[in-house]
Order: C-alpha cells, then sequence, then structure tokens
C-alpha cells in the first residue's frame, strides 16, 4: 500500500548519495528497519485483528481466539449487522449529509474569503480573528442553544439541522485558510478582469475561483471527510434511528447486548471500510492539504 | 499576509452577508446563549433562573470539575506531548535514514502505516479498542491468556485504576501519525546541502538531529503541539465509545461532564458553565500558541 507518497522527493533523495550511510553501519540498518516495522505493525495490528474477526463464524472464535486465521470465510456477521442497523440508511445518510456541507462550507468560504482577502473589507482582522476563534470552539459551548432553536424551528433530528450547523463551522476553517491564499492572489489577473469590463461577481466566477481550483480542492475533501467522522453534534441531533449517520449509529451500539466479538469486528469493519476507501480516493490532495490544514 | 495595501474598491462587504447572517445564527448567538445560560439555574423547560456566579462557586467546590480537568492533563501527555516527541524522532528517522538507505518508497509505507488510525472515525476507533480491550471477550485478554500471560489481563476500561492509561494509550495510537507526517512535510523544506556539510564535520546522527532538525523545523512543531493539545481539551467521541466517562468517573472529562449535565441530570446552567470555562481555556492557549509561533517565525527559520 502505497498510499501518501511524495513523488517531488524522489531524486534528490535516491539520485544524491545513495549508499554512503550504508557502508557505514551496515548492522545499524537492520536494527532501525527491525524497530520500525514492529512499531507500524503495532499501528496497524487493531485494523487487521479487526479484520480477520470479522470474517469469523462465533464458534470459530470461541475455540480458536482473536489471532487466528478463519477456518473459511464467513460473511454472516456483516451481513447481521448490516440488516440490523439497517446500515445503507446510514451510508446514505452519512455520504449525502458530508457531501452537502463540504459543497456548501467551500461556496460559503469563498465568498467570505473573496470579501476578506481580496476586497479587503473595513475590519478584516476582526472578522479573521472572529473565524479563527470560531475554529477553535468546543462544539459542546454551541450544543444546547443550537438544540433548543432547532427544537424552536422544527428542525430537531434532521438532516438538514447537521448540514446548516457544519456549513458554517467547516468554512469557518475555510475562510480562515482561503483569506490569506486570497491575500497573495496575483493582482495582474484581478486588474485585466477589470479591464475587460467584468464585475466582481464575474471575476469572482470567471479568474478567482478556477485560478484556485486546487485549495478549494483540498477544502472540498477536509470538509467531506471531517463531516463523516463528526460525532458529537450528530449524535445529540440525529436520535431517530433512519437519521443517524455511521459514526453515530456505531457509537450508540457500543455496550449492547447483542455485541459479541465477532458483531463487534464486524461493525468496525464496515465503519473502517469507508474511511479508508475516502482515504485512498483523495490521498493526492490529502498529502497536498494536511501541511495546510495544520492551521486548525 | 501582506503586498497590497487598501482594498479593491468598496462593495465587497455585500460577499460577506450569508457568511455574516450564517454565522451569528449558528455561532455567535449560541455562543452567548451558553455564557448567558451560565449564570442561571435551568433544567431545559421553562424559564431560566438567574443565579448570578453560583454555578462557578459551585465548579471551584466540585471534585469532579477538578477531576475532569486533571483527566485532560494527562490526555494531553497522552495527546500531544509523547505524540509530538515520538513524532519528531520518527519522522527524522524515516526522512533521513530509511528513505536514504531504504529508499523512499519504505519511508511512504511506514508513514501511511502510521497515519491510518488518523483517517478513522473516531466512534469507529473507540469500537475497535472497547472490543480488543473488552474483559470477557476482547482480543487483549484473550492474547495474554493464550501466550501463558493470563495473570496480566485485565479489566482494562471497566478498572477505575486502569481505565484513564487504557484510554491514554489509545489516544497515543490515536495521535501518532498526525506529527508524523507533519513533521516529514516540514523536513522537505531543510536544505539538504546543511546536512551534507554536518556530514563532512563529522557531526553524528544524534547531533544533527538535535542542531538542525529540531531547529529548523520549530514552526512544524508549534502547530503539531497546538493543534494537537486544542484536540485533547476537546477529547469526546472516543470517550464517549470507550468508557463514557467511567468506571466512578474514572475518565471524566470536561466536553463528556458538559454533555452529561446537558442531556442527562439536565442541569444546563451548570453544563453552560462548564463549556464556558473549557472555551475560555482553549481561546487563551490558541492565543498564547500563535504569539510562540509567530516569534518563532520571526526569528527566521522560514
Amino acid at each position: 500500500m502505497t498510499v501518501l507518497s511524495a513523488p517531488a522527493r524522489q531524486d534528490r533523495t535516491e539520485g544524491a548519495e545513495p549508499l554512503r550511510p550504508v557502508k557505514r553501519r551496515r548492522p545499524a540498518r537492520w536494527v532501525v528497519l527491525a524497530v520500525l516495522l514492529v512499531l507500524v505493525l503495532l499501528v496497524v495490528a487493531p485494523m487487521l485483528v479487526v479484520a480477520i474477526n470479522a470474517v469469523k463464524t462465533p464458534a470459530d472464535y470461541a475455540s480458536n481466539g482473536p489471532l487466528s486465521i478463519p477456518e473459511r470465510l464467513s460473511f454472516q456477521g456483516i451481513a447481521d449487522f448490516w440488516e440490523r442497523v439497517d446500515f445503507t440508511r446510514k451510508l446514505l445518510n452519512s455520504f449525502v449529509t458530508s457531501l452537502a456541507v463540504a459543497v456548501l462550507a467551500v461556496l460559503l468560504s469563498v465568498l467570505n474569503a473573496y470579501a476578506l482577502g481580496i476586497g479587503r473589507v473595513k475590519g478584516r482582522i476582526w472578522f479573521l480573528v472572529f473565524f479563527l476563534v470560531a475554529n477553535v470552539l468546543p462544539q459542546e459551548v454551541l450544543a444546547y442553544p443550537l438544540y433548543y432553536l432547532s427544537k424552536d424551528l422544527h428542525l430537531y433530528d434532521s438532516l438538514t439541522s447537521i448540514v446548516i450547523i457544519f456549513t458554517v463551522i467547516q468554512s469557518a476553517f475555510g475562510t480562515y485558510l482561503l483569506s490569506s491564499v486570497y491575500a497573495e492572489f496575483p493582482t495582474e489577473l484581478l486588474d485585466a478582469a477589470a479591464v475587460d469590463g467584468a464585475g466582481k461577481w464575474r471575476t469572482l466566477w470567471r479568474v478567482v475561483v478556477p485560478v484556485s481550483r486546487p485549495t478549494l480542492a483540498v477544502l472540498f475533501t477536509f470538509f467531506f471527510i471531517w463531516t463523516w467522522n463528526e460525532f458529537f453534534l450528530p449524535l445529540i441531533f440525529l436520535v431517530s434511528n433512519e437519521n443517524q449517520t455511521v459514526p453515530v449509529a456505531l457509537g450508540v451500539l457500543q455496550g449492547d447486548r447483542l455485541m459479541d466479538a465477532t458483531t463487534t469486528s464486524a461493525s468496525a469493519l464496515v465503519g473502517i471500510l469507508p474511511a479508508m476507501l475516502f482515504f485512498l480516493i483523495f490521498q493526492r490532495t490529502l498529502t497536498r492539504g494536511i501541511t495546510a490544514g495544520a492551521i486548525k | 499576509m501582506s503586498g497590497r495595501g487598501g482594498g479593491r474598491g468598496s462593495g465587497y462587504g455585500l460577499f460577506l452577508i450569508p457568511g455574516v447572517l450564517a454565522s451569528l445564527a449558528v455561532i455567535v448567538v449560541p455562543l452567548v446563549m451558553t455564557v448567558g445560560i451560565s449564570f442561571t439555574r435551568w433544567t431545559g423547560i421553562g424559564t431560566p433562573q438567574w443565579t448570578g456566579l453560583d454555578n462557578y462557586t459551585r465548579l471551584l467546590h466540585d471534585a469532579n470539575f477538578w477531576a475532569s480537568f486533571g483527566h485532560i492533563l494527562l490526555l494531553i501527555v497522552a495527546m500531544a506531548v509523547i505524540p509530538t516527541l515520538v513524532g519528531l524522532l520518527l519522522a527524522a528517522v524515516l526522512f533521513d535514514y530509511v528513505a536514504k538507505v531504504f529508499g523512499n518508497r519504505w519511508a511512504s509505507v511506514f508513514r501511511s502505516g502510521f497515519y491510518l488510525p488518523q483517517v478513522l472515525p473516531v466512534a469507529v476507533t473507540g469500537i475497535v479498542w472497547g472490543w480488543i480491550l473488552h474483559p470477557s471477550y476482547g482480543a487483549l485478554n484473550r492474547i495474554l491468556d493464550s501466550a501463558g500471560l493470563g495473570s496480566l489481563a485485565r479489566n482494562w476500561l471497566g478498572d477505575p485504576k486502569y481505565a484513564l492509561l487504557s484510554v491514554m494509550a489509545v489516544m497515543v495510537w490515536f495521535q501518532l501519525g498526525y506529527p508524523v507526517v507533519m513533521f516529514m512535510s516540514g523536513l522537505q523544506r531543510i536544505d539538504p546541502e546543511l546536512y551534507e556539510a554536518a556530514d563532512l564535520d563529522g557531526a553524528t546522527w544524534w547531533q544533527r538531529f538535535r542542531r538542525i532538525t529540531v531547529y529548523l523545523i520549530r514552526p512544524e512543531f508549534y502547530v503539531v503541539l497546538v493543534t494537537t493539545t486544542i484536540a485533547a481539551l476537546k477529547i469526546f467521541g472516543q470517550i464517549f465509545v470507550l468508557t463514557r466517562g467511567g468506571p466512578s468517573n474514572a475518565t471524566l472529562v470536561p466536553s463528556y461532564f458538559a454533555y452529561k449535565s446537558f442531556f442527562q441530570t439536565a442541569q444546563v446552567g451548570y453544563g453552560s458553565a462548564i463549556s464556558t470555562v473549557l472555551t475560555v481555556i482553549i481561546i487563551v492557549l490558541a492565543f498564547v500558541f500563535l504569539r510562540l509561533q509567530n516569534r518563532a517565525e520571526r526569528g527566521g527559520t522560514r
């Protein structure tokens, strides 16, 4: 699995002087490699253990324990779990919510950052300080009033409430990041658009957005994955079964009487797989973006 | 942010309107409400009763409140201090040794491995570990048993003596990949000639690590430390799934304490006071770190 590869570095480190340190300390290199392998195996082990036990029968687990290779592949545990929690529904809820938030939050971030980074509106610094603070706020300081207000507005226990809330929360980060990107936006491009007679609205969509598309892609990816993984507010807001997202559905099942070792692994596995899938799909964007996300 | 002075003309304010309205509704109003409610006694139904600073004086005398912040200090060790230090060492070894001796492929594979837990939803990591550490059907105790180490088996999450330590171990596992990735990308900024010069001067690996690596990636160091510390202060998901603050409050943290006050004990005023205190601490910390970071950057590392 070669995820997170960094091709830019390839030539420098491999081409320059590959063999010198090897000759100097031949035994040390294997010790280093062995230590790292053990460490990385320890990190990955929980996922591997989950994977092999998710496809075991309960009887197999009872007699052979968690580390044995399954006697035969059994997808019964996964199927049972899937059906019991109506997992298709939860996947759909999570997907729709995350997608809507990612799109809307990117849009809102662009509008904010256009005014703050390029337009440099009055009081810009204070807006940026606000978005920075909004970014670090713990969600529980917003939770109860949001819960109370959403009940008033009949938005409680609906995906709409979650989409609205996370659009705003994620766009606080997006605005902060994008404003500093737009502050460095090439003036010549904006001037050229102005000379062509483009208004602010047209300039935004025809010049600013296309030029900053790589950054927007990173933001979109972050927002999608962050929203997918959110737990606290969805736990409070999505109480009925048909509205739950994947993390909430899995989280509230913990400690349930019906959960045995193989069912628990099955549930963990179906929670892990989508996340791994996104990671593989988005890895290129993410590699570029993890450092940008540092400000959060 | 630098460059142009002044604006490009007026009219940009219009673009800010949707963002401002949305932020008012979802962030400003709820924040002000929570701070307001923290001065009242309220069950969530009926009218809140003004009680002034009562909730805050009660906090000061509440052993659970102090315990929850004590637990947070230990979780900062597990989520910020240990991952940052170990991550720094791992990143340096991967970038400066493994990539050179074994090639970039190996360095990337290791990096992805360490980063893997970070891509999983926190609730899912909670389930994975909740099962591994389960006293009766958990994998860890079964493994210890079959290795003849059954006497080491514990009720990892159910025994107040070990619960917090177990959660800390899980959090180290969860957080480690983030500093590794951040530091490795920071290391790419460093001019390789510096290392070559150090090699020519006969510097040992450890000397190079301390004098060059650590010194030059200070910006990343501050970023990682502040991000992980704030994450530790906010921790909720893993606690909810792994222990629900138990056993007997051994793993209680402020966010879970507030959640419990809001939705289980119907002490909304008290929960608001807890959230307000936590928020103030986080904001102060963020600004202190930002100042430190600015100073480090002005020191001429970039």
